[in-house]
């Protein structure tokens, strides 16, 4: 009966409706994925934008271009815009576009839910923008907002930051449980959990998260809030709070927030490295469990993050093995990529040379973590640079790579076209290179003792620093030829087939190129 | 179709419990850090007034060196110091030290003093029997007081410390509401003269 019933759905919407109305009501994941997918472009644009005045004024010591306040705008505003803005929407979007064709299904299992949850977004993040020209100046605390920082000392458009938070909050959960509600309801018949794809497992999980610390971000900015306008004194010593419960609650949403913004990572290379070594992926249910196992250790860690707080001994110790015991999954799923490629019969298209970058960067970035996970150690690396460099390395070349590699993955599904090859590796090779630049002197900086969140340095930073700006700026200009790349690919170009890539699996690839507005109206056979 | 209809509802009604769930859970870390401070003797809370039946027990081959500081919050114009900067005590002697405060301004002010003490691992073994901390002090204007503090280290004091550090930070306690009201009073009477 139901089947009858899609039939003729299909046959009223041959395609989308016209004009701009399309967009602001449209229920379609792909057109949805779209929206989400270029919306965090242009927060990437513009949080790179902010890195780009940070490394400019750091490129020698000394103030040149902007005033300490504005710098500790910048600052905070690249990371609020980074992580809400562009890695999190991104990987929304790549799950709104490849879940339903990944697993059968004609669409989201929420799609008025699913339009909501992305116009929520441009609302949210225009609040937090405008407070940039706000009297006060934008928040200034830095994206962990830190009180009585950010609750005592904080500009008068705080207030704005946390209503900007809790929606996009919102927005999270909402996109959160639509995933749980496709994933769980909408797999095609004969589709059982562990023939999914990781990419599938891997959001899957990263729902779980979103649905179990957004709430406790929301619960610690409402606190924020109460303190400020209020007069309640959740963070305030002289009504009795304590500022160090600002930092347990927020790093029990922080931590695995940062799984958050790299597991959908994790299992978009899982696709691809098999896809370019045409072999299957190697150990797929020790992914899924390794998956599994850093999504529950991520919520026994946080406090790693405040190591020098003054906890006693015994929290020390315990935040500091549980830490350390991460880089076991971590490592089971390094070592089955590298075991995937092992003996394959390996190409390097550009999304192969994110995914291999990814691999080796992001292992970097985790070595890095785990020399902050020594406690002892940690108290001369805290706040320094070399924490930048560790997080730049897990989220750059981790999550943005991954974006990449996805991107140039799927462009062909998505938009019917090949990319160009050429660019496209032009593009790879000068983001490796430029972010490499960047970040990597960032470790020398840190150990050798520069503060992070600074405007200014001692005159011994200034030749790391200058390589590092040099390096950004590369690595910020080169994004502008992705943009060129794609607006190409999507005005044409060689037409893609079916299947553009030899050694891809999965059922995304038994639809033709681009696909159309409506895919599985009838679920697929699973064999 | 409705079949699907259910089982989509199922999942959202779950999904949004976990969120109300977890929201509350954030709420919860307030009490419960609170708690696991006390508990634990961690994190420099010091506890309320102690008091105990049975008498402390003396150990005076041991000398525990306890220092004081003082200091205002943030706003808060008072004079505030310890009487002495450190005194030398054998764990379960009663010591009595005095802190100063004086009050300059024009106005009458309440104060609130928050302990935190150093190293966190001595908390439980330092007792309180009276301190000026317990309460709210009021001091007029250009008024000053000696607070007597009253405490005990206990014996059971781990052999590694050797060195306490009692901090206490003065906080402006004042109720805006009434010292804007003592002020407009002020101007009516000035305006009926």
């Amino acid at each position: 009966m139901s089947a009858v019933i899609d039939t003729h759905a299909q046959d009223h919407h041959h395609g989308p409706a016209k004009g701009f109305t399309r967009w602001l009501y449209t229920t379609n994941h792909k057109d949805i994925g779209s929206m989400y997918l270029i919306f965090s472009f242009a927060m990437f644009l513009l949080g790179g934008t902010m890195a780009m005045v940070i490394r400019a004024e750091l490129f020698q010591p000394g103030l040149q271009i902007v005033e300490p306040e504005f710098f500790n705008q910048m600052t905070t505003m690249h990371g609020l815009i980074m992580v809400f803005g562009a890695v999190m929407p991104a990987f929304v979007g790549l799950a709104n576009w490849m879940i339903p064709m990944m697993i059968g299904a004609p669409d989201m299992a929420l799609p008025r839910m699913n339009n909501w949850s992305f116009w929520l977004l441009p609302a949210a993040f225009l609040i937090l923008i405008s407070t940039l020209f706000m009297p006060g100046g934008a928040p200034n605390f830095g994206w962990t907002f830190y009180a009585p920082l950010s609750t005592t000392y904080g500009p008068p458009s705080t207030t704005f930051f946390i209503f900007a938070v809790h929606i996009m909050g919102v927005s999270s959960i909402m996109g959160a449980i639509n995933v749980i509600a496709t994933i769980l309801n909408l797999r095609a018949p004969g589709m059982t959990l562990m023939k999914m794809p990781l990419f599938v497992w891997t959001w899957l999980i990263t729902a779980f998260l979103l649905i179990a610390v957004m709430p406790v971000l929301a619960g610690v900015v409402t606190m924020m809030l109460m303190d400020i306008n209020f007069g309640t004194s959740f963070f305030n010593a002289a009504g009795g709070g304590d500022p160090v419960l600002f930092q347990h609650v927020f790093w029990f949403f922080g931590h695995p927030e940062v799984y958050i913004m790299i597991l959908p990572a994790f299992g978009a290379v899982s696709e691809i490295i098999p896809a370019f070594s045409r072999k299957p992926l190697f150990g797929y249910a020790s992914m899924v469990y390794a998956v599994g196992a850093i999504a529950l250790l991520s919520f026994v860690v946080w406090a790693h993050h405040m190591f020098t707080v003054g906890i006693p001994l015994a929290g020390e110790l315990f935040f500091m093995y549980a830490t350390m015991l991460i880089a076991v999954p971590t490592g089971v799923k390094v070592f089955n990529w590298v075991a995937t490629m092992f003996r394959g019969a390996l190409s390097f298209e550009a999304p192969m040379l994110f995914a291999v970058a990814f691999v080796i960067l992001f292992t970097i970035g985790g070595f890095s973590g785990l020399m902050l996970a020594v406690a002892p150690a940690d108290f001369q690396y805290h706040d320094t640079y070399f924490v930048v460099a560790h997080f730049h390395y897990v989220l750059v070349p981790g999550a943005i790579f991954g974006i990449f590699a996805s991107a140039y993955y799927w462009l062909p599904k998505w938009t019917g076209h090949m990319y160009d090859e050429t660019l496209a590796q032009t593009h790879f090779w000068l983001s490796f290179v430029g972010m490499n630049l960047a970040f990597f002197p960032m470790h020398f900086l840190g150990l050798a003792g520069m503060p992070r969140r600074i405007p200014d340095y001692a005159l011994q930073f200034a030749d790391f620093n200058m390589v590092s700006s040099i390096g950004a700026f590369m690595f910020g200009a080169t994004q502008l030829l992705f943009l060129f790349i794609v607006v190409k690919c999507v005005r044409g170009g060689e037409k893609a087939a079916a299947k553009p890539w030899e050694g891809a699996e999965g059922l995304e690839w038994t639809l033709p190129s681009p696909a159309p507005y409506h895919t599985f109206a009838t679920p697929p056979e699973i064999k | 179709m409705t079949e699907q209809r259910r089982s989509n509802a199922r999942v959202v009604g779950w999904c949004l419990a976990s969120v109300v769930g977890m929201f509350a859970f954030g709420f919860a870390l307030v009490p419960l850090y609170d708690v696991f401070c006390e508990a634990l003797g961690i994190n420099g809370k010091t506890q309320g007034r102690y008091e105990s039946t049975t008498v402390l027990e003396r150990d005076d081959n041991r000398t525990i060196t306890v220092q004081f500081v003082a200091q205002n919050g943030p706003e808060m114009p008072w004079e505030f110091r310890p009487v002495v900067t450190s005194v030398k005590v054998h764990p379960g002697e009663p010591t009595t030290v005095n802190f100063f405060a004086r009050n300059p301004t024009g106005l009458a002010m309440t104060a609130q003093a928050v302990p935190s003490l150093s190293p966190s691992e001595g908390t439980l073994y330092f007792h309180k029997t009276e301190c000026f901390c317990f309460n709210q002090q009021k001091l007029e204007a250009g008024e000053s007081v000696n607070m007597p503090l009253v405490f005990i280290v206990d014996a059971a004091i781990p052999a590694e410390i050797h060195k306490l550090t009692l901090s206490y930070t003065l906080y402006d306690q004042s109720d805006p509401a009434a010292v804007s009201a003592a002020e407009q009073t002020q101007i009516t009477t000035n305006d009926n003269g």
